[in-house]
């Protein structure tokens, strides 16, 4: 039992990376999950089970396709239903990947070196799942390039003014860079995996991405500009893409809606439900291969704290939004804060405050932080909750506005339930594929943390 | 059967920094530093300038920045003018949104093919590659290669300066 540290004495944190790592242990340690290990039955059960679900996911999109969105359960007043709630649910979750990747990068949060690239990989694949929806949602997808300003024979541009059409630029731009961001932090990696090759097909493989990356001195004195660059390209732009979503909502004169809030406040909760994604995928991936001196309780900790953090920011947006619907005294404001409390879907308003103001809570404690068990049931649970928060803000807004002749109620069908089951599979689809063929953990970071720990060694 | 350079190998970051401080010293202009991971000092130690990367990103971003406002002005001011309750045709707050993610949109990827234009990528042959032992640089080795195309090269002589620079090995790297 440790013992109980007293006020003015320093806790000694754990390390960001176990002592008996060497710049070649690293390397192997990283490259032979992806070079080396055979195929698990754990990994081939979930990724069969995982490509069922993506079976799944696109027969209910050719159904979709096929048939129109009226299998779903919208309608009129209703009709933003399962697809938004599923878009800014998903690109939020990508927003804590940039967070980790490109913000901590700025700041100097060593630390994020070993979880950065699963993060970002996160990113990548969680924009993917969320830029299909409002397609999907266009009820005649294959037109989708209309939301493009070209040229064209009907002469008509999109409505530049229409926060719809900034998201197009929005979702698009921040897909981009994602991407590049990624693949630039990867080249030195697959070079890695090129020379650390077993076989003739995985050194011409990773050859072909890793482009001819030789490590040298000229290569990483433009690389280290360019990723700095792009990560001071990307902080802006994830404040700013989910501020575009918000205005979404913002833009429109609906009770509930129109809130000058609601940027900073969805900013928070993407990062919020983003974290709790990456502790979902944190802890069985070190669990699984073995990483737990490259994620070490440190990281475990540093993420369970942020996420404590944003939820907070969420928790004074909560407040606020009602603070405002009462200070107004706006009829319509005010009822559709009391049908939120009272109404048809208060269920889903009481669950969301229970679990994300009340629950949150347990964060508090380094206990909590410090077990696993209970951190990834509770970034389950906040994950769904968050799902939740996006499905509440807007059913209930839409359901009863003005007039109450044009009341009406929402429930998903089972197409709705389909594609949310699906894009979970499809993401996690993705995952799975990534884990085996993409080193997760970036390899020269790895070696980079490897000489700082060694020079911090010798000073002390 | 030419000769691209003799290469030298070392343990460690700081024998690399020093073998590449005394290169230049001693005049040669076309070698290069490679190593596993980016060095601290490595580019002043081989006198390299700047790098271009953010000049070319910031230009692809102000150029992102213009596109983006010209293309918003044209359409909604010039090309099909809707007037909405009399408000003005140009309404640039709401324009900033789209200038702004298509310079962000431009200045990564230019940032993203600078560095590769500049550092010479892709190339799926390099000399280098032909050295024994080479795979290990993206692992824990380090080395100097001073190319034959160096107006200072001689053979023997380089070879004799490489080997005062203490590495574990110094060999020939063939074209």
């Amino acid at each position: 039992m440790p013992e109980r540290p007293t006020t003015g004495q320093l806790v000694p944190r754990p390390p960001v990376i176990a002592p008996d790592y060497t710049p070649g242990s690293v390397t192997d340690a990283i490259s032979e999950i992806v070079l080396k290990k055979p195929h698990t039955v754990p990994w081939l059960a979930a990724f069969a089970v995982t490509s069922l679900v993506v079976l799944g996911f696109l027969a209910g999109i050719g159904v979709l396709l096929f048939v129109g969105v009226g299998i779903w359960g919208i309608n009129i007043p209703v009709a933003w239903g399962f697809a938004i709630t599923n878009f800014v649910w998903w690109i939020g979750i990508g927003h804590a990947g940039t967070l980790i990747s490109a913000i901590l990068l700025l700041l100097h949060q060593e630390w994020r070196n070993s979880i950065n690239r699963f993060a970002e990989a996160m990113t990548v694949f969680a924009v993917t799942c969320a830029a299909l929806f409002p397609l999907l949602h266009l009820g005649r997808a294959w037109l989708f390039y209309w939301l493009i300003p070209y040229p064209n024979l009907m002469s008509l541009w999109p409505q530049f003014r229409s926060p719809l059409v900034l998201d197009v630029f929005a979702i698009s731009t921040y897909f981009t860079i994602s991407l590049l961001f990624w693949y630039l932090g990867l080249i030195p990696d697959f070079a890695t995996l090129r020379d650390q090759a077993t076989s003739r097909f995985q050194r011409i493989f990773y050859g072909i991405f890793a482009m001819g990356w030789r490590g040298a001195g000229r290569h990483w004195h433009h690389y280290q500009m360019g990723y700095l660059l792009l990560a001071g390209l990307a902080t802006p732009l994830v404040v700013s893409v989910h501020s575009v979503v918000s205005i979404d909502f913002a833009y429109a004169l609906l009770p509930g809606w129109h809130s000058s809030i609601f940027p900073p406040y969805f900013v928070a909760g993407a990062i919020y439900s983003g974290f709790a994604m990456v502790i979902t995928l944190t802890i069985p991936l070190r669990k699984f291969y073995g990483l737990d001196g490259l994620v070490t309780d440190r990281h475990i900790d540093n993420m369970a704290k942020l996420l404590l953090a944003t939820g907070l920011v969420v928790d004074y947006g909560y407040l606020m939004e009602m603070f405002t619907a009462w200070y107004s005294a706006e009829r319509y404001e005010m009822f559709t804060l009391y049908n939120r409390m009272t109404g048809p879907y208060a269920a889903v308003f009481w669950l969301v405050l229970a679990i994300n103001i009340g629950v949150l809570q347990l964060l508090w404690i380094r206990r909590v932080r410090r077990h696993l068990l209970s951190l990834f049931v509770l970034s389950l649970v906040i994950q769904s909750a968050m799902w939740l928060e996006r499905y509440m803000i807007i059913i209930t807004a839409l359901h009863r506005d003005f007039l109450p002749r044009s009341w009406g109620m929402f429930a998903g069908t089972f197409w709705d339930w389909l594609l949310v089951i699906g894009s979970i599979g499809l993401f996690f689809w993705l995952f799975l594929l990534f884990v085996r063929y993409i080193p997760m953990i970036s390899i020269f970071e790895g070696r980079e943390m490897v000489h700082k720990a060694a020079r911090e060694a010798g000073v002390r | 059967m030419s000769l691209h350079g003799l290469i030298a190998e070392f343990e460690n970051s700081e024998e690399l920094l020093h073998a590449a401080r005394s290169a230049r010293a001693e005049g040669y202009r076309r070698f290069e530093a490679y190593c596993p991971e980016p060095v601290e000092g490595l580019a002043e130690a081989m006198g390299l300038k700047d790098s271009g990367v953010a000049f070319a990103v910031l230009f692809a971003a102000l150029i992102g920045a213009a596109i983006g406002y010209m293309l918003q002005y044209y359409a909604l001011g010039l090309d099909y003018p809707i007037n909405t309750g009399g408000r003005p045709l140009n309404s640039w707050p709401i324009f900033i949104v789209i200038t702004f993610e298509l310079a962000i949109l431009f200045g990564g990827i230019a940032a993203f093919l600078a560095v590769l234009i500049l550092s010479g990528l892709p190339r799926p042959y390099h000399p280098v590659f032909n050295v024994p032992g080479f795979e290990r640089v993206s692992r824990d080795r380090y080395f100097l290669v001073i190319e034959s195309a160096d107006e200072r090269f001689d053979e023997e002589r380089t070879r004799r300066f490489l080997l005062s620079l203490g590495p574990r090995e110094v060999s020939e790297v063939a074209d």
